[in-house]
């Protein structure tokens, strides 16, 4: 059974915004059926009462001390934009024309 | 080759405290050396002549003066290009960061620099760590200097690769699932994978961020130690950093006396699956820890069939969600933005032009896992596997001191024979897996040539959290005796590169 169709990708590509073209669907969808089906393996591990772990350091609101100090100039965090206008990231249109 | 190049951390520390050769000699030996052979081996991704001789003259001029400098000052070192380091590219083998400069080192960095410690270029890596070959290296691949139609083992085969070829004594790699140890175990050097929180991970560009550790790699246990001391500690910057004095490593490194200890062997992590000439050295290897003092028993864990496909839910999920930083607005790599395309089309075109293949499996891997019907059934259950990997472990530190199993499955294998098929490029991962779940630390060592390649083959050992020592003790007490047996370094069989 094919748990990934070429559909499929097409929904996680755009999920994921990665324009992938068309003739590699088929390719990452053979590829990703491939994989989930070994993966899914374990499904057949029974975890009834199982606490699921995200993390190998339990912890909650880790803060550090509050203490001012050197942070980047604007230049600094500005040095590696792709675009820079007026001391600001210069981003693509966000809004539809209408 | 210079001489110099042959000579561990140690053996250099000596001789520049001593006065013996300075720093600025210790260096060129070692830009000359990657001069001479990178051309076949592709270890390094970018090579800082200029900053790495001034580094090693600053701390020439601060001997001269007779102020107190780190036993590793002036000792040059192989940097893993997923770390940060200000005014030096810094590209995780990526199109996406080809062209970033960090304003700002990472953590590990600066405890690098303020030991004086002289950083000689940054090291080849599969893209973004995903990998266990370095082929997935936007720039191509690294050699095995073994046989240079081989993978170095990634993601840091620049790293192994240039301790193995001489190149640098000392390296730092990152481990998320093996990346230090496999790369160590294919190319008869040490790595070593400290407890999870044991190193900061501020400045290093995130993978898997509840599974990645940055470590230290070199050519013996003790050099290991002595790189380990000095990136390991708390510090504020990573939330997951663990506020409690480091393990004595070094000293650990020093005593090798395993005399009484109790070492399992894991029966889970051998085998069938396991290359024949892997598993007479591990055994063999597991003869010697015996004859040394130890106590060897048998241990069982079972969850560790599925740590594997575990890992391959959890893994892909956070990368998915780490690597929607990668948008093509604040830094990094902008496609498409020719005025007409709207924001979400830029960082699309973006995406696709910037990631190669494997990252994008790994991210539509994990946006699937993630998505709302299959959370439950994929990132749910791993997660819960996740807490019975960590039981098994639990149960087993109950019993032994340390677990034992070789580091990989096989020798390294040709280059571009694993390429197309990614579950059997993820198989390499088997034995290393289950310690990055749990969070534990774990070292892998050279234990011999495989008969039937005459390649490296590592034996990987495992501890509780925060007693990485204990790896490097029995890792030392080991290192020894089959030096001993030997009559050299196992880097001494290789052929000249």
């Amino acid at each position: 059974m094919s748990a990934i169709s070429r559909d499929d990708v097409v929904h996680l590509a755009h999920l994921a915004r990665i324009d992938i073209p068309s003739d590699q669907l088929d390719h990452y969808a053979s590829q990703l059926d491939a994989i989930l089906e070994a993966v899914a393996t374990v499904s057949a591990v029974d975890t009834d009462n199982v606490v699921p772990m995200s993390h190998p350091v339990p912890s909650t609101n880790v803060f550090r001390e509050d203490v001012p100090g050197q942070s980047l100039t604007a230049n600094e965090a500005l040095a590696g934009a792709p675009a820079v206008e007026d001391d600001r990231f210069r981003v693509p249109r966000i809004l539809d024309e209408e | 080759m210079s001489e110099l190049v042959r000579k561990d951390a140690s053996e250099l520390s000596a001789l520049l405290s001593a006065g013996e050769v300075s720093a600025v000699e210790v260096t060129q030996a070692h830009l000359d050396r990657i001069t001479q052979v990178d051309g076949a081996i592709h270890a390094f991704l970018h090579i800082d002549t200029e900053g790495a001789l001034q580094a090693a003259s600053v701390v020439d001029s601060k001997r001269a003066a007779g102020e107190t400098v780190g036993s590793l000052a002036g000792v040059p070192l192989g940097l893993k290009d997923i770390l940060a380091t200000k005014g030096l590219p810094t590209t995780v083998g990526s199109k996406m960061l080809e062209n970033w400069i960090p304003p700002y080192d990472a953590t590990v960095v600066t405890r690098l620099r303020e030991a004086g410690i002289v950083i000689l270029g940054k090291t080849n890596m599969d893209e973004f760590a995903m990998g266990s070959s370095t082929e997935h290296s936007a720039f191509g691949p690294t050699h095995n200097p073994w046989d240079l139609e081989r993978i170095p083992g990634g993601s840091g085969g620049g790293s192994s690769a240039c301790l193995a070829a001489f190149e640098a004594p000392l390296a730092i790699g990152t481990d998320t699932g093996g990346s230090i140890r496999q790369p160590a175990a294919v190319t008869g050097t040490v790595g070593v994978k400290p407890t999870y929180g044991g190193v900061s991970r501020y400045g290093a560009v995130a993978l898997a961020s509840s599974l990645d550790q940055i470590g230290p790699c070199a050519r013996t246990v003790l050099d290991t130690a002595l790189l380990h001391e000095v990136i390991a500690g708390f510090d504020p910057m990573d939330q997951t950093s663990i506020n409690a004095p480091v393990p004595a490593v070094v000293a650990a490194a020093k005593r090798g006396d395993i005399k009484g200890m109790k070492i399992g062997v894991v029966r889970e992590l051998g085998g069938e699956g396991y290359q024949a000439g892997v598993r007479q050295r591990f055994d063999e290897a597991v003869v010697i820890l015996e004859s040394l003092g130890a106590e060897i028993v048998e241990v069982s864990c079972p969850s560790f069939d599925y740590a594997l496909a575990a890992y391959y839910l959890i893994l892909p999920s956070e990368c998915s969600s780490n690597l929607a930083k990668f948008d093509g607005i604040r830094f990094g790599l902008r496609v498409g933005d020719d005025g007409s395309r709207s924001v979400e089309q830029v960082m699309s075109q973006t995406r696709a032009a910037g990631f190669g293949d494997e990252v994008i499996r790994r991210i539509m891997l994990g946006t699937y896992a993630l998505s709302a019907g299959y959370y439950d059934a994929y990132y749910g259950q791993a997660q819960k596997i996740r807490t019975l990997v960590a039981q098994d472990f639990a149960k087993a530190f109950s019993q032994v001191d340390v677990l034992i199993s070789p580091t990989a499955p096989t020798t390294a294998f040709k280059i571009g024979e694993k390429l197309d098929d990614p579950m059997a490029m993820y198989l390499n991962d088997i034995a290393t897996i289950p310690v990055n779940l749990a969070g534990l630390p774990g070292m892998s060592l050279p234990i011999g040539l495989a008969p039937e390649d005459n390649l490296p083959v590592g034996m990987q050992i495992m501890a509780p959290a925060m007693a990485d020592d204990r790896l490097y003790n029995v890792g030392a007490a080991l290192e020894r005796a089959l030096v001993a047996q030997w009559g050299a370094p196992i880097l001494n069989s290789m052929a000249g590169v």
